[in-house]
């Protein structure tokens, strides 16, 4: 079977999934793999939660929009509310645990549950709780190497604030840590 | 204010103001500091002052103002961008004795709009015509505007409006002053309460002039974008008053009231 | 030129959106003007010429609407010049006029749509509503845009060179019609460096100055007697000609019971859903259309000769699908699934029609 993997990542706008979903699909074509990404615009954006779909395959990508997804990263307890009942059955989450409660995680899917905001706080910064999950959700679903990931950040942060690309890798393999 | 906080009003305390009736209680879209809401407002107090409410038909025009139909609770009809004052023409041709009215972004009437709202003007429609200049395409994302003042840097003048590739910022209100079926035309700015008086009796003439067919009303309101301009709405407050008014003077450019009206 | 190259000379992937590969492609294809108004949601075009078109050498001007534009895209194509605009379709209907005005006076331009969703004012999400307007004529008169439809970035990208090359070679107006997916969505495009514009492009009817040669007229008005009826018999026989252009991709036709059409981003969602239904052995299979005028008519009619059957997939209320069933006539018809704009698409709403279409096969 060909390798084939698809997340909508959804949060407060300024939980920062946009970035890791652009992190994402930059590590994704940085491994050689085809990759699209799509912001979640429109009516929907209204409702308090940011969200992003990333597509990553060895094959040429359909649909880049994703109605029953794979995997999921859930950084708010509202994005956990609208998700997890289109997550495909045996589907797997990241749950963000520090503000989503991870008891209603549903027994059909693997849940990954990760203490982002405060492994991101001990770290130094909870901006990087969307690092945190991202790198459980790399943990977790094997779908490129945390390596190309961590060499990415260059893609998507700018030569500006450089100086953080140190911690956000740092924040990566504390999520990919606590997953294991 | 939402409803069910002006019922928690301490028996001690007093109204400072009333909310017009005509002003829908509802959550606004605007962005904080926005100047559209206030805008509205003046125009609500206005058409309730006057006593014309359910006379009134709004034409809305497309920019991030084109929702006004769901804050003022009179009838209203969608124009396309820029044909408001065309739009306005055609129902208050049909409805002569209704009090008609644009409400319409610097985009919308100096860009895409300009001929239309010259022809109008020029033919003395009665109409009113409510523009808020805040120089830049709000609803759009911030690009460039006919207004956009030299040195202002947008999404689509990247490196600040240069007058040699650009030109020069339009002022409208001068500009519509100059045409023969204009009654009054005022320019006034939003960026202090000291102002928003002013403001209001602008819009309340320009609704007058149409109200006794004297001939076209326009009333110009130098408003903050925050979210374009990047910046806090106390920092777009300063830079109205020390950017735009400098350029933008305020002031009544045309009022025939004491004559016999125009035409 | 956005040529991100890596030591070995090889082109490097960059990660963009679809509307910046169109911005990308057409500097590229040596796009030397640009004119556009903002709209929503293609603004990133406007936005990345703004900087990029001058840095080239080029001229980027913000009209004071989407009718001057296209004016302004008509006077830079008389003048022989590679000029582009681009618009979403409020202000694409602004344009018709002088999209007819250079059909008619035979100019070469490139106009990017980013469909979104209508009629009037809509909404700012995807749509494929403005199909007729694009691959009929779209203003008053007879005449037809080439029309191309990407589907992916990269398609953004080459769409681009080729629109340019096909305005030259047939000297009439090209549209590249894509939706608020396309233009939103980012994927890694492989940037590629067409030849250089030959200086000598349009010499032989560009404007110039009429040194040392007769006066040149660009026109559309035909009075004389029989005039204008021979310039539309030159037009319907260039039109005609551009049937050569026709593309598509195939995608799992070979053995199919059952031909899906769609284009564009339709075209593609179409592709994940005939994927889950052919692991559940189901005999399906994608024609995407990539030029929608030309059509791929005979491709289609050939397969309706081997007897597969059809179903069309648009989001809107049924307006290729009129270009299949004349395609197929007389052999086979073909079923419908109109996805309404307004509603995002995805596969899984595909999946059942698709079904239905299979006679529950
Ligand atoms: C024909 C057409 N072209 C472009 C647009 C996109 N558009 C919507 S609002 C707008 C400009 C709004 O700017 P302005 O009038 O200054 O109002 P503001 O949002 O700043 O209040 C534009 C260009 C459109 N709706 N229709
Ligand atoms: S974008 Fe600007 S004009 Fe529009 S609502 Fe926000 S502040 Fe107001
Ligand atoms: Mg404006």
């Amino acid at each position: 079977m060909a390798l084939y993997q698809d997340v909508i990542m959804a949060g407060f706008g300024g939980q920062g999934v946009m970035l890791i979903g652009n992190l994402l699909a930059y590590a994704g074509m940085n491994a050689g793999l085809n990759v699209t990404y799509i912001p979640v615009y429109g009516p929907e954006m209204r409702g308090g939660t940011a969200n992003c779909t990333v597509v990553v395959s060895d094959e040429d990508i359909g649909s880049p929009i994703i109605q029953r997804p794979k995997s999921l990263i859930v950084m708010n307890q509202p994005s956990l509310d609208k998700f997890q009942p289109r997550l495909e059955d045996g589907g797997v989450q990241v749950l963000n645990s520090s503000l989503v409660d991870a008891s209603q995680a549903e027994a059909r899917v693997r849940t990954v549950a990760v203490p982002a905001n405060d492994i991101a706080d001990k770290l130094g910064n909870t901006k990087m709780a969307n690092m945190v999950a991202l790198g459980a959700y790399v943990r977790a679903t094997g779908v490129v190497d945390l390596e190309v990931v961590k060499k990415s950040l260059t893609s998507v942060i700018s030569a500006h604030y450089s100086h953080l690309i140190p911690k956000n890798a740092e924040a990566l393999q504390a999520g990919f840590d606590h997953a294991g | 204010m939402q409803a069910d906080e002006r019922l928690a009003l301490a028996d001690d305390e007093q109204m400072a103001f009333e909310v017009p009736d005509v002003l829908v209680d509802r959550a606004t879209h605007y962005c904080p500091g926005c100047h559209h809401g206030i805008a509205h407002r003046l125009v609500a107090e206005v058409l309730e002052e006057m006593g014309v409410v359910d006379d009134t038909i709004c034409v809305a025009s497309i920019g991030c103002s084109v929702f006004i139909y769901n804050y003022l609770a009179v009838d209203s009809v969608e124009a396309p961008h820029g044909r408001a004052p065309a739009v306005a023409t055609g129902v208050k041709r049909g409805r002569t004795d209704k009090i008609v009215f644009t409400y319409q972004g610097d985009g919308d009437l100096a860009s895409i709009g300009l001929a239309e709202v010259m022809h109008a003007a020029n033919r003395g429609e009665r109409i009113t015509i409510v523009f808020v200049n805040n120089t830049v395409y709000g609803m759009t994302g911030g690009q460039m505007a006919p207004t956009t003042l030299i040195g202002q840097k947008t999404t689509t003048c990247p490196g600040g409006r240069c007058r040699d590739r650009e030109g020069m910022p339009i002022r409208m209100a001068e500009i519509i002053a100059g045409l023969g079926g204009v009654a009054y035309s005022a320019r006034a700015s939003l960026d202090s309460v000291k102002n928003i008086r002013a403001a209001k009796k602008a819009v309340r003439k320009a609704f007058d002039v149409q109200q006794q067919g004297l001939g076209f009303g326009f009333v110009e309101l130098l408003s903050g974008c925050p979210t374009n301009w990047r910046m806090d709405a106390v920092k777009a407050n300063t830079r109205i008053r020390e950017e735009m008014i400098p350029y933008f003077p305020l002031g009544v450019y045309k009022d025939v009231t004491e004559g016999e009206g125009v035409c | 030129m956005p040529h991100n190259t890596t030591d070995t000379g090889t082109p490097e992937r960059i990660f963009i959106k679809g509307n910046e590969a169109i911005a990308h492609g057409a500097l590229a294809a040596g796009c030397r003007c640009y004119f556009g108004y903002p709209i929503t949601p293609q603004n990133d075009i406007p936005e990345m010429m703004s900087y990029a078109l001058p840095d080239a050498g080029g001229e980027f001007v913000q009209a004071e609407s989407e009718v001057a534009s296209a004016n302004m895209l008509l006077g830079a194509a008389a003048a022989g010049i590679r000029a582009l605009t681009s618009s979403s379709s409020p202000g694409i209907s602004l344009m018709q006029e002088a999209i007819s005005y250079m059909a008619g006076s035979e100019l070469p331009g490139v106009i990017v749509n980013m469909n979104r969703g209508g009629p009037g004012l809509g909404d700012i999400g995807p749509s494929q509503g403005d199909y007729f307007q694009s691959v009929k004529g779209g203003g008053h008169g007879d005449y037809k845009l080439l029309v191309l439809a990407p589907a992916t970035c990269q398609e953004c990208y080459d769409m681009m060179v080729q629109a340019f090359d096909l305005a030259f070679k047939y000297r009439n107006p090209v549209m590249v019609l894509g939706d608020a997916i396309v233009g939103q969505m980012k994927e890694p495009v492989t940037p590629w460096k067409p030849a250089a514009v030959p200086a000598t492009e349009a010499a032989d009817w560009r404007l110039e100055g009429a040194k040392g040669r007769k006066p040149r007229l660009l026109k559309s008005l035909f009075l004389e007697d029989g005039a204008l009826a021979g310039q539309n018999r030159h037009l319907q026989a260039k039109y005609a000609a551009m049937q050569a252009e026709a593309k598509a991709e195939s995608f799992l036709t070979e053995d199919a019971e059952l031909i899906v059409v769609a284009y564009g981003s339709i075209g593609r969602i179409a592709k994940s859903a005939i994927r889950k239904l052919r692991a559940q052995g189901h005999k399906v299979g994608l024609v995407r259309p990539q030029t929608l005028f030309p059509f791929p008519g005979p491709l289609l009619r050939g397969l309706a000769e081997q007897g597969k059957r059809f179903l069309t997939i648009e989001h809107n209320c049924g307006q290729m699908v009129e270009d299949v069933r004349l395609s197929i006539r007389g052999i086979v018809d073909s079923a419908f699934y109109g996805h309404m704009p307004g509603e995002m698409p995805g596969s899984d709403d595909f999946l059942a029609p698709i079904l239905d279409a299979m006679g529950g096969k």
